[in-house]
């Protein structure tokens, strides 16, 4: 039976030290991986025969504006269908060069996830069939779920932001 | 070969046409624009646009307390809004530690399962009337009204519910509620009776199946690479099902069996669908028993004790100083939320409906993803249709179930 500590180890083996900041959210193995090493990860995690992750449930970005160097996050949902497991792994990169390698080789679900992706935050997917926007209109010209652009009208002095979290 | 037509050269007949078939078109049911390229009825290429009615729900709710989410999961999937607002709530009572009262579970469980009907009847009576038998939808859509009326006793709306809190239920369910749930699941006059009406006429229907079998198909293989979830998947051949690999709310106290196809076509879907309703029955029939069996101080229990989330009786608010406190911190949204990530899904009425939060301990989530499984699936739609006709393409967008509430989110 596959467990975390097993899914663990078996990527210690294959990437070694390369793979950081191992944590269990909730029962969700959860690791950091460098970048470049995104693909790699998930064709070792899609092939091998004890592991078949076989299904992309979900891949969406996070941005950390105080984070310099690595603001974009990128985060893969993995499934098990057969042995009912699930990981998460993120890779960082840096919002003036937000170069990800495309899954869309290895999972066709990826396609819309990664346009999604793109439109929102501005990860340029690369080897990406038909990178282009996909909720927003196409003469968008910015990325409007990165965290500077402010939900409501900044200048309003009416409300008091303090009541409703962050300023 | 005596009465094959010789086009001369340059005809038009021999040029492919493009169709734009959509944005608001009567035969796609929502806001959905594909440009197709035809070789007279068949379809050659096929391109989507979607983002027609999208309404930035996750860069709204990042400026929202956790309550006030519940309204724009709504919005998702309007045809089963219970699911969505039950998936927001278990996503939060995951992140909060909230462990809920077996009652509110089974409760849940008998607003989810009624969701997933009224969702599934009417893809499955849209599919009838793409393929040209309008009679079905009509026998059906009275009991969606029925479900309605359930949730309008149990909650106050309809359509878009915003049902439950954090914790629980806004109120416990009358009795009123329970009767018209009788009603509704009453084998001769009820639901059941018009389901086996509704498949008399379809199921083994010849014009239905020359129509519908081998339309849209897709292996179990290309299904899960493409990320179908739910009906669509189970329909080409895999048992994936959220209730059972990840039961939720007490699903693992039920006794259910999860149906499945085998070629992915609009018929298997469309069978997978029709068991599911009388799955969803039966589970209902048993968490209502399950229900009545509680006596007593049990019997009102409606909500988990979650006084920091779970907004207080008004009269309590009047009385209690206690509950005046807990009334205003939430109402303003000043309680912080306990700084995580948190991956739950559920299963929606068209796949696995996911929510990914993250909160790094403000009084809003830092980031929120909806899993929106339409959206996933939707982009194997020029593969399923290509090579079919054009009026193949109409019903393999109705029996996939696309809401385009979800599509766009």
């Amino acid at each position: 039976m596959l467990s975390n500590e097993i899914i663990q180890q078996r990527l210690t083996e294959k990437f070694g030290d390369q793979l950081t900041d191992w944590q269990e959210p909730y029962g969700m193995l959860t690791f950091t991986a460098p970048k470049d090493l995104n693909l790699k990860i998930m064709q070792f995690l899609f092939d091998e025969a004890d592991l078949k992750f076989k299904f992309l449930t979900d891949l969406q970005a996070v941005h950390y504006p105080d984070n310099e160097g690595a603001e974009l996050a990128v985060v893969y949902h993995l499934h098990n269908l057969s042995d009912n497991i699930r990981i998460r792994f993120k890779v960082f990169t840096d919002i003036n060069q937000p170069d990800v390698f495309s899954a869309t080789a290895l999972y066709q679900s990826a396609n819309f996830m990664e346009r999604e992706t793109y439109d929102f935050y501005g990860v340029n997917f690369v080897g990406h069939p038909n990178l282009k926007r996909i909720l927003n209109v196409d003469e968008m010209d910015y990325f409007p779920l990165r965290k500077e652009f402010p939900l409501e009208d900044q200048t309003r002095i009416d409300k008091d932001d303090e009541m409703f979290g962050r300023g | 070969m005596s009465n094959h037509i010789h086009l001369p050269e340059g005809s038009i007949e021999k040029q492919t046409t493009t169709l734009n078939l959509g944005p608001t078109h009567p035969a796609t049911h929502g806001v959905f624009q594909n440009i197709l390229e035809l070789d007279g009825e068949r379809v050659m290429e096929a391109v989507s646009t979607v983002g027609y009615i999208h309404r930035a729900f996750e860069k709204i709710a990042e400026r929202r307390p956790l309550y006030q989410i519940t309204p724009l999961t709504d919005r998702l999937n309007y045809c089963s809004s219970p699911i969505n607002n039950m998936g927001w709530h278990l996503t939060c009572e995951k992140l909060l530690g909230v462990k809920t009262p077996k009652r509110v579970d089974y409760l849940r469980i008998i607003i989810m399962e009624l969701a997933r009907i009224s969702d599934h009847l009417i893809c499955n009576s849209i599919v009838g009337v793409d393929s040209g038998a309008y009679s079905g939808f009509l026998y059906l859509m009275q009991f969606r009204e029925l479900i309605y009326e359930i949730y309008e006793e149990v909650c106050g709306s309809r359509l878009t519910t915003n049902i439950g809190r954090i914790g629980g239920f806004e109120r416990n369910f009358t009795n009123t509620a329970f009767e018209k749930l009788e009603k509704f699941l009453d084998p001769k006059h009820g639901y059941p009776a018009q389901l086996k009406e509704f498949e008399n006429l379809f199921t083994r229907n010849r014009i239905f199946m020359e129509r519908t079998i081998g339309c849209g198909p897709i292996s179990a293989e290309r299904a899960m690479n493409y990320g179908f979830t739910g009906p669509n998947l189970r329909a080409a051949g895999v048992d994936y099902d959220v209730r059972v690999h990840t039961p939720y709310s007490s699903y693992e106290d039920f006794d259910f069996t999860i149906p499945v196809g085998n070629t992915g076509d609009c018929y298997d879907r469309f069978l997978v669908r029709n068991e599911e309703m009388w799955q969803s029955l039966s589970i209902i029939n048993q968490a209502y028993k399950k229900v009545q069996e509680f006596k007593g101080a049990e019997a009102e229990v409606y909500h988990a004790d979650a006084p920091a989330y779970y907004l207080p009786e008004k009269k309590d608010v009047y009385t209690k100083m206690e509950a005046l406190i807990y009334h205003f911190k939430i109402v303003m949204g000043e309680t912080d939320i306990p700084a995580g990530e948190v991956y739950n899904s559920v299963e929606g009425a068209n796949g696995e409906l996911g929510y990914y939060l993250i909160s790094d301990g403000g009084r809003t989530p830092y980031r929120l993803h909806f899993r929106r499984p339409c959206f996933i699936y939707y982009q194997a739609y020029p593969e399923l249709i290509k090579g079919g006709m054009l009026s193949d393409a109409v019903i393999t967008m109705s029996s996939l179930n696309l809401i385009a509430g979800e599509l766009d989110a």
